[in-house]
Parts: structure tokens; C-alpha cells; sequence
């Protein structure tokens, strides 16, 4: 039978594989296909054909043998900030020229170990920094959703390659990371599921760097069910990683359907800023009816510092990523661009290597952690940051999950907020402040704007309780029943 | 401070302040944050894991092991744990620094003030106070001789743990610096968390150096980086002090800088000034939580430590009867410590610290080779030390035994036996040849009896030459003074 991948879910396709309906080589060969027609959204960086279907074979074989893992078969594309051994790795950046790591992630280790299969690997902004995908040295990954008038648009990001491939349909799940909401931003303005899990939930070990405070790794996914379920695959504690954290990671999928009733659900107030979009308002109030229809009790809440949280996050994340990316010298892998001398060789190898967006933030890094500005940046900024922390806290006493918006505004088109670094930030806004405290954040495509493109809503939950965070999710995706697809205006 | 210290200008006194950073290399099989091997001497690059390259997205994970060695350390330096510290991130950029940041700790460390005592030859001690201990990342090797154009880099030491240890500017002369790196050596080694190799490279110092006219404030200080052995340090301190009083004394200032000492001309050079001086830009490590330490741990490691230098010195003193100087000559390493007790052991204390500071010693670094190699072993040197208390053979003839026993390996006991050396004490015989001695020094018998008493020595050196050696010294004075008296 002809398989459309961008007709399956990943429950849907394990169903499939299950009965026999077609095997894992059949549906990669389909997806290898459909990402192949993809390429003009510039989703993929590297793409492994051979590979995928070698594992889509090794795959077939575990099944018939009775050694079906949680995801077996299941074609997944994976964001270019994970190391995957002897498989390129770029971090979208021209420094990690022709890096092969030697090394696989422990999140994607999970994945295959699971019985899951690479398709390649995804577009993203340079080292996750950036909120468009267009800091990529690989060029701007394509919205699949365009404008009515055919205008191209970002996916978001920094995962905007993960975002394009799911929502394209090719890929049945992408891993993305979330530093200042990477998933779920993108996920929004692509009208897909994403979620960043709490911090030391998914080991960071093998995946490359951005702000380590704040990065943490999560499913892209086109259906809660299906972001439960990669999420369990990848999640658990790592060793090897000195923040994971080790808690048993509880079965995600078995109380999706449990609903709602009796659960309280707070609604920060301050997420009502001036000058927000009437839409993405009359959306969160539709939310909070949805939740309040299946049961829940909607409260208002306060989490106060919310307003610093940018500022903040812009401190703290370019600092680590000062610090973080300064192993990119040219001395030992990736680019060298030489020198007259050791000084020169690093100014050239970073000069040319990193982009203006990872410059920058490098430079604000440096520059909050110096001498005499240390106190007046970094060590505030570190205040604030466990300010924020206890305002949820204290809001988690009150309520089981929050809903706020994921992002100020749909997607929008290539180019239009490149030349303004800070209204690019600003959309982050809803949800840096999930990340400066390390709770589990996700967004849902819940509605369509008058654009023609898809809104996200955001639920935030009480850390290591992302259980209950999918529960609500799949409350909020039942009664929104998005169905929308872009058109595939690509193949054309 | 004594005047003795100051050093003369020609515009008058100066004292020298010191202080000391020394780097000692963490005693542990597997490196700070990664399970890769520390042992010295590997192939180039033979040692390194991903974690210790840098590679994209790898973490540091702490080796338990080191900061339990670290804990000992502080221990031993009566020092103050501290049950919280913080790891951070020191920031800049050099080609054998893979992170581009080394992993230490900054305003957080793990253990805080402690002291060091000082063993002065006259005996008495001075003591030198610890500022803290931290635990560090050593970085790579550069190797600039490898290629006429290149230089290579060896990652085999990069994150091997260091233990930073910070005096206090107390000490007041280049000894006292020789003294208080000798100290601490020995320190480490008895508590065995570095063995304090500093050929290897397992311990280095930076030494702090200001002058000052007595009574005054700190002077500006230069910190002269990476120097490797005892004898550097005192020359480098030397060189320095006299450096910066020549400078002041024509008026000048000291500009506060980090020189190196040249080994080969016996002189500092300046290597960067204070403006040159890097910006650390130091923040906590994200990827490492705070080291909590649990107060019951750190009991059972305090309860675990061995007899350190100076308790085995006060033992020494008090209960074998040793003198502040003998008792640190042999406390100074463990090993000989060891050899030491096993020697005095149910014998005289002093009769025993005696033959192994002077004669073991030295036939010892005549050899040339270790303790364990040496032929005379403890019990071997207790033999001999057992004939002396017994009188079968005297102080005197036993060094004799003693370097037969070194030529021929064999026990005092034999080599007495098969040599006859045994003492004569039996009176009757001594008598005879005293008689003798006096029978043919007639006149000198008479010189004396009329009040030459100086010729005594005479009498005692003839009789123990006509005995061979082998007459009982006491026994010989005491029956030369009857019969002389008449």
C-alpha cells in the first residue's frame, strides 16, 4: 500500500507496524521520499537515507522476532544540536565544519534504543540561538504554512527544521531543545505539539551547548499521545550528566484520557501584556473554556516577576554561551582558519566561523561576566531568575498546570524582524520564564488566525509532572481538534 | 620578625614577605571530571577522554575519590572543611585549554584556613597559616620543540585534579620558603594525596614576593609563576628580593606583575603586567550542582588519617627521649619515620636515632640506592644496635661492623664472631695490658703522676690500640685512673 506519512501519527504508525499494515522499511522508504520532496523548506541539514533504512530493516527484524520496543520503526528526524555518531553534526554552525562526532547523545541513544530510525538530521538557528531559524549558517529552514499570498514565512525556532518536518509530514516526531523556548515557540507558529520536559529530565550529555542552566531536550510531535510516548524514550537519568536528575520516569501515556475534572488551572495575569494580538486573547479565553467545559477550575493567579524574565534570560543564557562555545578555537576539530599566530588563528577561526547572532550574544556574555559588571548583570540576573522560581512556586500551591500563550504571534515572514535583535526576543516572551525556573512547558496548536496560520496555547506544569501536563494537553487538543494541514505546496 | 632576616640595602633593612601557591597534583587513578587514566608518562594524547578534549556537548561528572582527597588534605593541614563549595568556571582562551575554561573554584572553595608548621633547624617551629585549599583542573601540555613551526598539543594532564594550596603571606625569607614546601611535601606524602614529585611536575609553586622596611604595610608584590623545585624557589626569592630593593632604593615602584624564573641565568623576567592580566570572567559551573559534603563523611576520613609529621615528632621528643632536630630529620619522610620506629623498637631511643641519621644515612646516600634496596635492613641494624647496649662490642668498633655489614651483607652478630672483634670486658685482661702499656711508658707514668693529667688520653689510646680495638672503653678509663693513681 502507498503510505502517506503526513497522514500518520507515531500511535497511529506503531498501530500500523503492529498489524502488519506495512513495515518500517515501507514507511521510511515513504518518509525518505517525502523528505526528499521536502527540501525546498530547508528543513534537513543532512539527510541519511541509507542509514534509515538500514535501521527501518534492523527494525523489521526485532519486530518479527518479538523485541518491539516502545517507538520500533518509527522514523524520527533529529535536530542538529545532538551528537549522532559518524553522522554529521553542525549546530547549524560553519565552526563545526565537517564534525563527526565519535559519540552518540543519551537522548538519541534512547530513541534508537527504543527501535526508533533516523531519517537525518534538522535545520536549526545557529547553536539554538535564535527564535526563526535564520541564524543557520545552512540558511532559513521554510514554514510548511505560507501566507495567503504565498509569502514564505519561518518556522520559528531554534528548532525550526524539527518544527517544518513534523508539521511538512515526513517526519512522524522530531527531537528538539528548548533553552528559552526553542519547541515550543516553533511548534506554535507550525501547528504542532511540542514540549520541553523539566530541567534534568532528558540527559544533556551529547548535545551540544548552548546556556546548560537552561537547555533541555523534549518530542516534537504531531499529537500529545505522540509527544508522551517519544518522551518516554528519551527521558531518565544519565550519569554521565551531573544535572540530570534521577526520578523513575513515570508511564506518560496511560492517563492522557483521564481528563480534567477537579484539576485547578491558574491563569497568570501578567501574561496579559499591552498591545497583545485580539486573537491569541479571544484564544487563551477559548482555552480557559475548554478546560472549565471538561471540568477543571480556572484560577487567576499572580507570578509577579514575570516582566523581568527577558532580561534576565538574555543575561544568563549569553554568559553560559560565552563560556560554552569558547571550545570552538580551531584547535582540536571543526573549522581552523589560520593565522599568523595562536591569537590570530582564534580570531579568524571565530571571526569566520560563528555568525552575527552567536557573535553577539557571545559578546553580551563576555561582557555581563567581566570584571566590575558581574554583580551588576550576572549575579542580579541570578535574583531575579529565583525570584521567578518561587513565583511558580508559590502559584503551584494554588493550581495544577498553567495556561498562558506560547507566542506573541504567528509566523511571520523571512526577514521581517532580522534587523531588530530585540523584538526577534520578544518572542519568547511567554516562555523564557518556564525555563529560568526549569519547569516542564508544552504548546498545542489550539487555533487558526485570521492570517490562515496556526496559533499555539502554552500549559506549564509543576516540575517532574509531566504526566499531568499531558493530561491537561490532551484535554485542551480534544476540544480544540485541530485539523488544519498546510497545503503541500512544496511538492509542487 | 628577627633582624637577622632583614636583608641590608644600601639605603638600609628590608624584609621580604612571601607568600606561596602551590599546585599539588591530585593522588587519584582517573582525572578530576572523567574516568580517563592520570598515571606519568604516557604516549602523547594516550590519556584523553571526550570529556577531557571538549568534544561538543560533553559534561563533567566529579571523581568522588578527589574531593575525598582533597578533604584529607585539608585534614592534615587543620584546616576547615567546608561541607559546601562551588565549582567555577575560569575563562580564557590557550591552545592546551580545551574548554576554553578551566574548572576550579573560586570564591567558594572546599577547604578554608588552616596552618603548617615550620621545623626550624634550631629546633623550634613557626607557623605559617593556610589561606585555603581548592580543587582545580590542571590543562594540557604545549610542546613548541616538536616542529620548527608548529607547536603540538598533549591533552594527557588536561582535567587531572589539582589541589591549589594558598599560604599566607607569613614567611620572611627564601629558608623559610624551602622549609615550608619541604613541609608540605612531606604532609602530602604521609597523608598520600600527592606524592610530591616536583621532576614530574606534581607539585609546583607560585611564589608571592614584596619587600617592605620593617614595621611597614605590604609592599607591591610580584608573583613569580610555575617554579618546580625547592632550590628554584629559594633562588628565584632571592633574585626577586634583591630585584625589587635595588628598584625602590633608586626610587622607583614595583609594578604589581607575574614574572618567570629562568633557570639556566638565575633570574626573574617579567611575563605579563597587571594591565595584560586576564579578566577570568569566573561564574559558577552549570553543568556541576554545588558540592554538598556530608559532616559524617568527613569524620570517618578524619578518623582514617594517618599519624601526621608533627604528632610523630612530639611522640618522638616525648616518649623516646629524641631532640626537637633528630626527631624532625627522621619524621621528615614517612618511610624513614617507619624504618626509624621499627629500629627503636625495645631499644634506646636516642642510641637508635643516632646510628640511623648519621651511619645508616650516610653509608645509604653513599649507595646511591633506596631503603628498600639497601642491604641493611631494620632488623639487620637493630642486630647491631643490640651488640652495642650489650657491650659485646663498643660504639667505635661497631661502625667498623657496620661497614662490613654494608660490603657483605651479613648480620653484625657473624661478622663480630668471625672477625673476634668482641669487646674485651673481663678486667683481669684489660689489667694485663694496661700493665703492659705502663710497663714500657715508664717515664710517662711518672710525668703524669706529677701532675701531667693531659697524658691520660695517651694511656687510654695505647691501651685500646694494644687491645686491638677490642677493650671496653669504660672499662679501660676506670682501671687506667686506679692504677695510674698508684
Amino acid at each position: 500500500m502507498a503510505i502517506d506519512p503526513s497522514t500518520l501519527t507515531i500511535a497511529g504508525a506503531l498501530e500500523g507496524l503492529a498489524k502488519k499494515d506495512f513495515t518500517s522499511v515501507e514507511l521510511t522508504q515513504a518518509s525518505i521520499e517525502a523528505m526528499q520532496a521536502a527540501r525546498p523548506l530547508n528543513a534537513m541539514i543532512t539527510e541519511t537515507p541509507e542509514k534509515a533504512l538500514e535501521m527501518a530493516k534492523a527494525s523489521d527484524a526485532r519486530r518479527a522476532a518479538g523485541k518491539a520496543g516502545l517507538l520500533e520503526g518509527i522514523p524520527l528526524a533529529i535536530k542538529d544540536l545532538f551528537c549522532t555518531e559518524g553522522v554529521l553534526t553542525t549546530a547549524a554552525s560553519h565552526i563545526l565544519d565537517g564534525f563527526k562526532p565519535a559519540y552518540e547523545s543519551t537522548a538519541t541513544a534512547n530513541l534508537w534504543q527504543a527501535g526508533a530510525v533516523m531519517l537525518g538530521k534538522l535545520n536549526l538557528d545557529e547553536f539554538a540561538m535564535g527564535s526563526s531559524n535564520e541564524t543557520s549558517y545552512y540558511g532559513p529552514a521554510i514554514n510548511p504554512w505560507r501566507a495567503q499570498d504565498g509569502t514564505r514565512l519561518v518556522p520559528g525556532g531554534s528548532s525550526g527544521g524539527s518544527a517544518a518536518a513534523v508539521a511538512a509530514g515526513f517526519a512522524l516526531g522530531a527531537t528538539g531543545t528548548d533553552t528559552g523556548g526553542s519547541i515550543r515557540q516553533p511548534a506554535s507558529l507550525c501547528g504542532i505539539t511540542g514540549i520541553k520536559p523539566t530541567y534534568g529530565r532528558v540527559s544533556r550529555w551529547g548535545i551540544v551547548a548552548f546556556a546548560s542552566s537552561l537547555d533541555q531536550a523534549g518530542p516534537m510531535t504531531r499529537s500529545v499521545r505522540d509527544s508522551a510516548l517519544m518522551l518516554q524514550a528519551m527521558a531518565g537519568f544519565d550519569p554521565k550528566d551531573s544535572t540530570s536528575v534521577d526520578t523513575p520516569v513515570p508511564d506518560y501515556a496511560a492517563n492522557l484520557e483521564a481528563g480534567v475534572k477537579g484539576l485547578r488551572i491558574g491563569i497568570p495575569r501578567e501574561y496579559r501584556m499591552d498591545g497583545m494580538n485580539p486573537e491569541i486573547l479571544a484564544l487563551w479565553e477559548q482555552g480557559k473554556a475548554w478546560l472549565k467545559d471538561a471540568g477543571a477550575e480556572i484560577v487567576d493567579i499572580h507570578l509577579p516577576h514575570t516582566h523581568y524574565a527577558l532580561s534576565a534570560y538574555y543575561i544568563v543564557a549569553p554568559a553560559e554561551a560565552s563560556s560554552n562555545l569558547a571550545r570552538y578555537d580551531g584547535v582540536r576539530y571543526g573549522l581552523r582558519v589560520p593565522g599568523k599566530d595562536l591569537i590570530e588563528m582564534y580570531e579568524n577561526t571565530r571571526g569566520e566561523g560563528f555568525g552575527r547572532e552567536v557573535q553577539r550574544r557571545i559578546m553580551i556574555g563576555t561582557y555581563v561576566l567581566s570584571a566590575g559588571y558581574y554583580d551588576a548583570y550576572y549575579t542580579k540576573a541570578q535574583r531575579v531568575r529565583t525570584l521567578i522560581k518561587k513565583d511558580f512556586e508559590q502559584a503551584f500551591q494554588r493550581v495544577d498546570a498553567i495556561l498562558t500563550p506560547t507566542a506573541p504571534n504567528t509566523a511571520f515572514p523571512l526577514g521581517a524582524k532580522t534587523d531588530d535583535p530585540i523584538t526577534m526576543y520578544l518572542n519568547d516572551v511567554f516562555t523564557v520564564p518556564v525555563n529560568l525556573a526549569g519547569l516542564p512547558g508544552m504548546s498545542l496548536p489550539a487555533g487558526m488566525g485570521a492570517d490562515g496560520l496556526p496559533w499555539g496555547l502554552q500549559l506549564i506544569g509543576r516540575p517532574f509532572d509531566e504526566a499531568t501536563l499531558l493530561r491537561v494537553g490532551r484535554t485542551v487538543e480534544k476540544a480544540a481538534n485541530f485539523t488544519a494541514k498546510p497545503t503541500a505546496w512544496w511538492r509542487a | 620578625m628577627a633582624e637577622k632576616d632583614y636583608i641590608q640595602g644600601a639605603t638600609g633593612p628590608w624584609e621580604i614577605v612571601i607568600g606561596m601557591e602551590v599546585h599539588a597534583q591530585v593522588l587519584s587513578k582517573s582525572k578530576l571530571f572523567s574516568g580517563a587514566s592520570t598515571v606519568f608518562g604516557a604516549e602523547p594524547n594516550h590519556q584523553v577522554s571526550l570529556v577531557d578534549a571538549a568534544m561538543p556537548g560533553m559534561l563533567p561528572v566529579i571523581n568522588k575519590y578527589c574531593i575525598e582527597q582533597a578533604v584529607r588534605t585539608g585534614l592534615g593541614l587543620k584546616a576547615q572543611i567546608n561541607l559546601h563549595s562551588v565549582f567555577d568556571r575560569k575563562n580564557y582562551f590557550y591552545a592546551d585549554l580545551p574548554q576554553g575554561y578551566q574548572i576550579s573554584q573560586y570564591k567558594q572553595p572546599i577547604v578554608g584556613e588552616g596552618k603548617l608548621l615550620l621545623d626550624m633547624p634550631d629546633g623550634t617551629t613557626r607557623e605559617i597559616g593556610i589561606t585555603r585549599l581548592h580543587l582545580e583542573q590542571d590543562a594540557g601540555k604545549s610542546l613548541h620543540d616538536q616542529s620548527p613551526r608548529e607547536t603540538f598539543v598533549d591533552l594527557n594532564r588536561s582535567g587531572v585534579a589539582l589541589m591549589e594550596i594558598v599560604s599566607e603571606p607569613d614567611m620572611r625569607n627564601s629558608e623559610e620558603a624551602g622549609l615550608y614546601l619541604k613541609k608540605l611535601r612531606t604532609i602530602l606524602r604521609y597523608l598520600g594525596t600527592c606524592d610530591g614529585n616536583m621532576d614530574e611536575g606534581s607539585m609546583r609553586a607560585d611564589v608571592n614576593v614584596s619587600v617592605r622596611r620593617p614595621g611597614e604595610g605590604l609592599g607591591t608584590r610580584c608573583e613569580i609563576k610555575n617554579v618546580n623545585s625547592v632550590r628554584f624557589v629559594q633562588q628565584a626569592i632571592e633574585y626577586e628580593a634583591r630585584r625589587q630593593i635595588e628598584i625602590l632604593e633608586e626610587g622607583g615602584q614595583i609594578d604589581q606583575e607575574t614574572r618567570l624564573f629562568d633557570t639556566g641565568k638565575g633570574v626573574t623576567r617579567s611575563m605579563r603586567s597587571k594591565e595584560e592580566a586576564h579578566d577570568y570572567r569566573y561564574f559558577p559551573d552549570p553543568d556541576l550542582l554545588p558540592l554538598e559534603l556530608d559532616g559524617e563523611w568527613v569524620n570517618q576520613i578524619a578518623r582514617g588519617l594517618p599519624e601526621l609529621p608533627d604528632e610523630k615528632k612530639a611522640r618522638f621528643i616525648e616518649k623516646l627521649g629524641l631532640s626537637p632536630y633528630d626527631a624532625s630529620v627522621l619524621v621528615a619522610e614517612k618511610e624513614s619515620a617507619d624504618f626509624y620506629e621499627k629500629v627503636a623498637k625495645g631499644r634506646d631511643g636516642k642510641l637508635c636515632a643516632n646510628w640511623v641519621i648519621t651511619e645508616y644515612f650516610g653509608l645509604l646516600n653513599k649507595s646511591g640506592q633506596s631503603m628498600d634496596d639497601f642491604v641493611i635492613t631494620a632488623e639487620k641494624l637493630g642486630g647491631l644496635i643490640d651488640l652495642i647496649s650489650d657491650n659485646t662490642i663498643s660504639n667505635r668498633l661497631a661502625k667498623d661492623v657496620f661497614a662490613l655489614m654494608v660490603e657483605t651483607g651479613k648480620d653484625a652478630a657473624t661478622i663480630v664472631e668471625e672477625k673476634g672483634m668482641k669487646q674485651v670486658t673481663d678486667t683481669g685482661a684489660i689489667e694485663a695490658v694496661i700493665d703492659a702499656v705502663m710497663a714500657a711508658n715508664a717515664d710517662k707514668v711518672a710525668e703524669y703522676r706529677s701532675g701531667k693529667d693531659k697524658l691520660f688520653g695517651f694511656f687510654v689510646g695505647q691501651t685500646m690500640k694494644a687491645s686491638g680495638g677490642k677493650a671496653n672503653p669504660n672499662a679501660v678509663n676506670e682501671l687506667l685512673k686506679k692504677k695510674l693513681a698508684g
